[in-house]
């Protein structure tokens, strides 16, 4: 179970996030610029909140009143970025052992071979991510965060970048994801048809904050 | 007519060597600080970049000077060093920590340039899979930012053959320890009939340096196509 209650200050911005979601896909929607990423990245531990506290699984990662701030590398939250960010020096294959190599565990090929079945990118490990398409890129994130075995997964926009014909090539990966891995999801999207298609929780978000929460009937 | 004496052909090597090691082992060192200043905010980060850069503004004569008053025998630095068995003064170690100093600015400038322009998305994707900052740096910001090594390092290197006042000023113009390139072109200028032995050794300067930039143009692009994951 994730549970989040922060404060930050961004400029004249003022964000006042606080949720909690348990297993399942729960998605953070709202228009863009309404904070959804910067909460994103204050649970990867990539944005400091200025006061509150997140927990996942009852292992609290940030508490403002006790001083607790798990740095990033420590939290193993899988992360999917709009952008895929996949490193561009590195192979397809070394992008997705990237999170194995930096932990130090064992190569375990049957997850590997698992991972790259589920997401069709196995013909691919040889490639460089220059030469990917944008749904492919995407898949090859997706795999890359799923591999280093995170407690909670992030999904931050995921399909924005790419166009009607990639994003209905894709979604049926993430529903596979949803459906036979059962790893927590918090999917971050301004798109309400992603969101009705994947999700089973909605929290919605203006301007900062919280307005309501519930389930696909929300929208 | 083109023939160089035993001590012209001494003075190409020693340009060469000193050129090369002063490049080498400033290269870690110009890594570090590029990297401290293009990441890092710290109280003193504008007087630390100045001291950095005040080889390139000072005039090469006061930089010597300053060496030789650090690194002399009896220089604070120079006795302590040389009672470890590190010995500069008058000696090509010497010539080549004074083009190290003079090359300096131009490495640490071009690496930090080309850290800078690595785009922090990419160390904050490898903090989430579990990459310290010390990992992070080594398998995605210095790969990235090889390209600008390489143009730092053939700059220094270029830069370190054509030195001459902070390294004559520091370590004098001995031939075969540490009469460089420039220096011996300078001797030759001063004697009667030595111009065309100087002009020998202006081409063989200037051929260097085309083949270094040549050189580092050709890794640039390579590494750049390594970066830009194709």
């Amino acid at each position: 179970m994730l549970a989040v209650d922060v404060d930050k200050k961004l400029g004249d911005f003022s964000l006042d996030a606080k949720f909690e979601s348990s297993s399942g896909v729960t998605a953070l929607f709202g228009p863009s610029g309404s904070g959804k990423t910067s909460i994103i990245g204050m649970i990867a531990g990539l944005t400091k909140p200025d006061r509150g506290r997140i927990a996942i699984d009852g292992k609290v990662m940030f508490d403002s009143a006790t001083g607790i701030n798990e740095p990033a590398h420590k939290r193993r939250v899988g992360c999917v970025f709009q952008d895929g960010r996949l490193f561009p020096h590195l192979s397809v294959a070394r992008n997705l052992d990237y999170g194995r190599w930096m932990s130090g565990a064992t190569r375990d090929e049957g997850q590997v071979k698992r991972v790259t079945g589920l997401l069709d990118i196995a013909h691919l490990l040889k490639r460089r991510p220059g030469a990917l398409s944008g749904g492919e890129r995407q898949r090859v994130a997706l795999g890359r965060a799923l591999l280093m075995q995170p407690r909670l997964l992030l999904l931050d926009e995921p399909l924005a970048s790419l166009d009607a014909a990639r994003k209905r090539e894709i979604m049926p990966y993430f529903l596979r994801l949803r459906d036979e891995i059962k790893l927590p999801m918090v999917y971050v999207s301004h798109d309400a048809s992603e969101v009705k298609a994947l999700a089973n929780r909605i929290i919605i978000i203006e301007a900062g904050t919280v307005v309501t929460m519930g389930g696909t009937d929300l929208l | 007519m083109f023939e160089l004496s035993p001590q012209e052909w001494t003075a190409v090597a020693l340009s060469l060597r000193v050129a090369a090691v002063s490049t080498v082992v400033a290269l870690p060192f110009g890594i570090a600080i590029a990297w401290v200043l293009a990441r890092n905010d710290f109280p003193g980060k504008a007087l630390l970049n100045a001291i950095i850069y005040l080889p390139l503004v000072l005039p090469p004569v006061v930089t010597g000077y300053l060496l030789l008053l650090a690194f002399g025998r009896k220089g604070l630095l120079g006795a302590a060093l040389a009672d470890i068995g590190i010995v500069f003064s008058f000696r090509w170690t010497g010539a080549a920590l004074a083009c190290g100093v003079m090359a300096f600015p131009l490495l640490v400038g071009a690496i930090r340039l080309s850290i800078e322009a690595v785009d922090r998305k990419f160390e904050d994707a490898a903090a989430t899979l579990g990459a310290n900052k010390v990992w992070t740096f080594l398998t995605v910001t210095l790969p990235l930012t090889l390209p600008g090594i390489i143009a730092g390092a053939v700059l220094a290197f270029a830069r370190a053959l054509g030195e001459f006042g902070a390294t004559i000023t520091f370590v004098s113009n001995i031939p075969g320890e540490t009469q460089t390139i420039s220096a011996a072109i300078y001797t030759l200028t001063q004697v009667p009939g030595g111009d065309t032995k100087a002009l020998n050794l202006v081409i063989i300067a200037i051929l260097i340096s085309l083949v270094a930039l040549i050189v580092s143009e050709w890794f640039g692009r390579r590494a750049g196509a390594r970066v830009h994951g194709v």
